[in-house]
């Protein structure tokens, strides 16, 4: 096929292209996952695997769905009342999207970070014991504080200043803080979306370092534009694409070397090389 | 304008330079070796003059190859094909350094008679340089199947050229266990004959590179181990 033929974008992958692992290993999963928005469809039937303690990359041109995907994640799609969603997601082999699942404590388990940081117009200190207070958990606040400030990799350079605003820190220094933030309820994964793409080089520095860090404990799913970001950071990445009908579909996942080394399909070849997108 | 169409030109620019830097190089290997058969003192001097034209395209390709990793921070096929130009324009600038060798022993040889008739070296030199022009020609086509298939018929004529050069050491050997008189001249052949099985080996490496870039897949080639020359009659 050739690379500019838009037509030929649209189908999904063959089972051979995707990743899979073994149920122990893995955290979250998609199982033929389609969202629609008032009808029209944004990704149809996804499914594929996020493994323990790994960075998944989330990678596709605008507009296939990436952010779309990763919200279906922790039921922020439900937040959206136009929002259709069908198929499955389990976390830790559980469907997330039973009744019996309350969403607030599945969003508190699966954190969630955005592109632009948004912390709440408060203190350091109050931005993040937020998750524990209003979880009313029965832990020792300002060591919780000092612990998650110290994985966000900012405790050095708030811990005298816990009582400022977070609105007074600088651009990556609020994002770290919102991860600090995430990082209080101790999830086991973190999503991320487009985190450093607001950011100065020197704060994508640091947010990807931390990213790599925070892998030996959580996992993290992530978004993102930067195919050499994704290439540094990921472990795993699951590429998607659109075609004509604006559909977003899996068409390959898989580990780090083969997706940015050796992509199988053509078209994440044409995507991660700059072709197409 | 087509996506990245100034990436893909260079990147087209620095491959038709490898496969001109390939012609030097080649040219090069014959040379030398037509000049140590027909004892042509003058080629031998051309080829090692030649060299640092074959060295400074090296540093050119190399260049456009760092720049390029620079500026596009290439992925994928795009990084395999620029990792594929910098170790193919190594290899083949080694291979420059065999011929400059082999030209340099034929100085040294002066107007003395070469120890032994020259019959073996020469035909192993006809293989390598058959070698060289074919791996080079997997490299251009890019195409999965045929890379190994070239890979695969360069493994034989590597098997030829190292039974061709063993055979020759041990000529080389008896002939200086005769007499030390012969030892000097022995030595200058074995040399010569050494350089040839090197550039064989490194036109085996230039097959792997091509699979490399065409599949992403580190393979070897594998020569198989050395044998006697019984069989190249």
């Amino acid at each position: 096929m050739t690379l500019t033929d838009t037509r030929s974008l649209t189908g999904a992958a063959s089972a051979e292209n995707i990743v899979s692992f073994d149920e122990s290993e893995v955290v979250l999963e998609a199982r033929n996952l389609s969202v629609s928005y008032g009808g029209a469809p944004a990704i149809e039937d996804i499914s594929f695997q996020i493994p323990r303690n790994s960075v998944v990359a989330i990678i596709g041109p605008s507009g296939c769905g990436k952010s779309t995907l990763i919200r279906c994640f922790n039921r922020m799609n439900e937040l959206i009342p136009i929002a259709q969603i069908s198929g499955q997601v389990l976390f830790n082999s559980q469907p997330i999207y039973s009744t019996a699942q309350d969403p607030t404590e599945i969003r508190f388990r699966i954190g969630m970070v955005f592109q632009r940081p948004n912390p709440f117009p408060k203190s350091i200190y109050d931005n993040v014991a937020f998750g524990p207070r209003i979880n009313s958990l029965d832990v020792n606040l300002d060591e919780v504080v000092e612990r998650s400030l110290r994985r966000a990799a900012l405790w050095e350079e708030v811990k005298d200043r816990l009582k400022d605003s977070g609105l007074s820190l600088s651009g990556g220094q609020q994002q770290r803080l919102c991860i600090a933030r995430a990082l209080a309820v101790e999830p086991e994964v973190v999503l991320m979306d487009e985190p450093a793409s607001a950011l100065d080089p020197i704060s994508t520095q640091h947010i990807e370092a931390l990213i790599r860090e925070l892998s030996l404990q959580v996992s993290i799913v992530i978004v993102t534009h930067n195919m050499q970001q994704a290439s540094r950071i990921s472990d795993y990445a699951a590429a998607l694409m659109a075609g004509e009908e604006r559909v977003g579909r899996l068409i390959e996942y898989g580990a780090n070397e083969q997706i940015f080394g050796a992509p199988k399909d053509p078209r994440t070849e044409a995507y991660v090389t700059g072709r197409i997108g | 304008m087509q996506v990245r169409e100034r990436f893909d030109r260079e990147l087209g620019q620095l491959e038709a330079n490898v496969v001109l830097l390939g012609g030097m190089v080649e040219g090069s290997i014959f040379d030398s070796l037509s000049a140590l058969k027909n004892r042509d003192l003058e080629q031998s001097r051309s080829v090692i003059d030649r060299d640092d034209d074959i060295d400074e395209k090296e540093w050119e390709i190399e260049k456009g190859c760092i720049r390029l990793l620079r500026r596009e921070a290439p992925l994928a096929r795009d990084l395999r094909r620029i990792i594929t130009i910098m170790e193919l324009a190594n290899e083949l600038e080694r291979m420059g350094d065999y011929a400059e060798g082999i030209a340099k022993i034929s100085l040294m040889m002066g107007d003395d008679p070469p120890l032994k008739e020259l019959i073996d070296i020469p035909r192993m030199g006809e293989i390598a340089v058959s070698m060289v022009k074919r791996s080079l020609e997997s490299f251009l086509e890019r195409d999965p199947e045929r890379a190994f298939e070239i890979a695969q018929s360069l493994s034989p004529d590597d098997d030829r050229v190292d039974r061709l050069n063993h055979r020759v050491r041990s000529e080389l050997f008896d002939l200086m266990k005769a007499s030390p008189a012969n030892v000097v001249r022995g030595t200058y052949l074995m040399w010569a004959a050494h350089n040839i099985e090197r550039i064989a080996d490194r036109a085996t490496n230039i097959a792997e590179r091509a699979i490399f870039q065409a599949t992403g897949e580190q393979v070897n080639v594998g020569a198989s181990e050395p044998g006697t020359a019984a069989d190249e009659s």
